[in-house]
């Protein structure tokens, strides 16, 4: 007998080992669904799927009666507006701090204790300053999402460029780069594999901050809906809208895992099939 | 040229003293080998010759005028690992100093001055032995590979000065012995200078025209840091030079020579400058 951790599964076995759990849960529900029902024909904890997947349909091509929008659609491309400028922002702000800290030791002892305090501050305790200074709108939640991703991004990228062999930065300089240049061409290309590692853990942390954003004040978003319709106990509509929003977020994950793969190839040379 | 003057130089750290009184005159075109034992300021030496480190005192000169506190493209180096950036293919490692030199804001070259440039770099790439590994990441090269990489890299700059850090160090004899005939005509036909720190005692005869031995001239068992290295032996390897070299270049002619014999008494010949 092979010790445990020499038996790897070949292709199809890993496609059907991965399915399983999945294939699990949805059996547990529609069981935990199917009880329910028998014993209370009105019970709205557990929806049977069939319900939720008529509920999503009509909201995903029926206009709604008051606004004409598809809800749906609607709701994911402002929630996704508002992620995607969060996101962009905050990586923009860890790309031009982080680099500046961690190649530059003037702005690192100037900055980095200032930066360390702040990321300390938790984004959620100013979600009431965002709203009182910037309002109720869009501008409030992209900044709470900013806020709260910036600072690991910040330090991350500033960690991951001092982590750069000091051989790499002399070289540069006896090859006759000036600082710029060995920023643009040693420590950024360096650095992007790390960035987008670091945007994949964001994205969690992102998302909870998007729906903390829309739960509290907003006309739309996929936050927004399902505490909306919270009050109605509408399962039928919360656990769609929860599969939606973890299905946005892990194809989300993937596809920046693939970037990273197929931008920086050299990065993942020694990486464990 | 590039004649190098060390002029009373002391590097301290703190109270640790590395390097204490060095004086050399290194003659333009030579090939330093330094040795020394592990920890006694070889590296510090090449460092601050290659501008990362500065002397506490004293003053280096590089054909007269003092060298730049800071690293730059007169002096070219291969240090022992992390020489060649991971992020570039092995051409890309060659290009990226045409690109630093010729296009200062995007340090990236396009069309036909990146043509020209490819040129160049290929020629450097082939002279080391690379020509069939142009487009890989240096992840895919062995060791000597990626040595060999770091040396066209350096010599695309034609520094007047190449410093090596233990290069061949980590390699087998076979590719360390490949390595040193890829070097030895290489520095003949660029006519730098180099300054090669080593471990290997037969690189460093067999490679250098000069051999510097940095040792500590006294150890206080109470205060080890109190006493920094100096010159302790300073050798002509040269073909007409005095010493004897170790069976490669000449026999030894009349029995046990007065170099090596001085040397064992622990004479100091820093002072002798090199023809």
């Amino acid at each position: 007998m092979r010790r445990a951790m020499n038996i790897v599964p070949g292709p199809g076995a890993r496609v059907l080992l991965a399915m399983l759990p999945f294939a699990l849960l949805v059996f547990i529900y529609i069981l935990g669904s199917a009880e329910r029902r028998a014993v209370n024909p009105d019970d709205k904890l557990l929806p049977p799927i069939s319900e939720m997947a008529s509920t999503i349909t009509r909201m995903a091509t029926e206009p709604d009666r008051r606004t004409g929008t598809l809800v749906l659609w609607a709701d994911t491309g402002a929630s996704l507006q508002r992620l995607g400028l969060g996101l962009g922002f905050a990586t923009l702000t860890g790309l031009v701090i982080g680099l500046a800290l961690g190649m530059l030791p003037l702005v690192r002892a100037g900055f980095a204790p200032l930066v360390a305090v702040l990321s300390m501050i938790p984004p959620m305790a100013l979600l009431p300053i965002l709203f009182i200074v910037f309002g109720l709108g869009e501008l409030s939640k992209v900044v709470l999402i900013v806020i709260g991703i910036a600072p690991f991004l910040v330090r991350d990228l500033a960690m991951s460029v001092g982590a750069i062999p000091i051989e790499q930065m002399v070289k540069a300089q006896t090859l006759g780069a000036s600082t710029w240049q060995t920023v643009l061409r040693v420590a950024l290309p360096q650095a992007m594999p790390r960035l987008l590692e670091a945007l994949r853990l964001s994205i969690g942390p992102a998302f909870l901050f998007l729906i903390s954003a829309e739960a509290i004040a907003a006309e739309n978003g996929l936050g927004y809906r399902i505490f909306l319709v919270r009050r109605y106990l509408a399962m039928d509509v919360i656990i769609p809208y929860v599969a939606w929003i973890t299905l946005l977020a892990y194809v989300l994950d993937l596809a920046l895992a693939k970037i990273a793969r197929g931008a920086f190839p050299w990065a993942y040379v020694g990486e464990r099939r | 040229m590039s004649a190098i003057k060390v002029r009373d130089v002391w590097v301290e750290y703190g109270d640790q003293i590395v390097l204490e009184s060095v004086n050399i005159d290194i003659a333009s075109g030579a090939f330093v080998s330094v040795v020394g034992p592990s920890g006694c300021g070889k590296s510090t030496f090449l460092r601050m010759v290659l501008g990362q480190d500065r002397p506490t005192r004293g003053t280096l000169t590089l054909d007269g005028a003092p060298l730049p506190a800071e690293p730059g493209p007169d002096r070219g180096v291969v240090f022992q690992r992390y020489s060649v950036f991971p992020h570039l293919t092995v051409l890309g490692n060659v290009l990226a100093s045409y690109e630093f030199a010729e296009s200062p804001f995007l340090a990236k070259l396009f069309g036909a001055r990146r043509r020209s440039a490819l040129e160049k770099a290929k020629l450097l790439v082939d002279g080391v032995g690379l020509g069939p590994h142009a487009n890989k990441y240096p992840s895919a090269l062995s060791g000597g590979q990626q040595q060999r990489l770091a040396i066209a890299q350096a010599l695309a700059k034609e520094p007047k000065v190449l410093l090596l850090d233990e290069p061949f160090g980590a390699l087998d004899p076979g590719t360390r012995t490949q390595m040193h005939q890829l070097i030895k005509p290489l520095w003949r036909e660029h006519g730098m200078t180099v300054i090669m720190v080593t471990h290997d005692l037969k690189e460093a005869f067999g490679l250098g025209t000069r051999l510097i031995a940095l040792d500590k001239k006294r150890i206080d068992p109470q205060e080890p840091n109190r006493f920094g290295a100096h010159i302790t032996y300073d050798l002509d390897l040269t073909r007409d030079g005095p010493v004897p070299v170790l069976g490669f270049s000449r026999p030894l002619d009349g029995g046990p020579s007065a170099t090596s014999s001085s040397v064992r008494d622990g004479a100091d010949l820093s002072a002798r400058s090199n023809p």
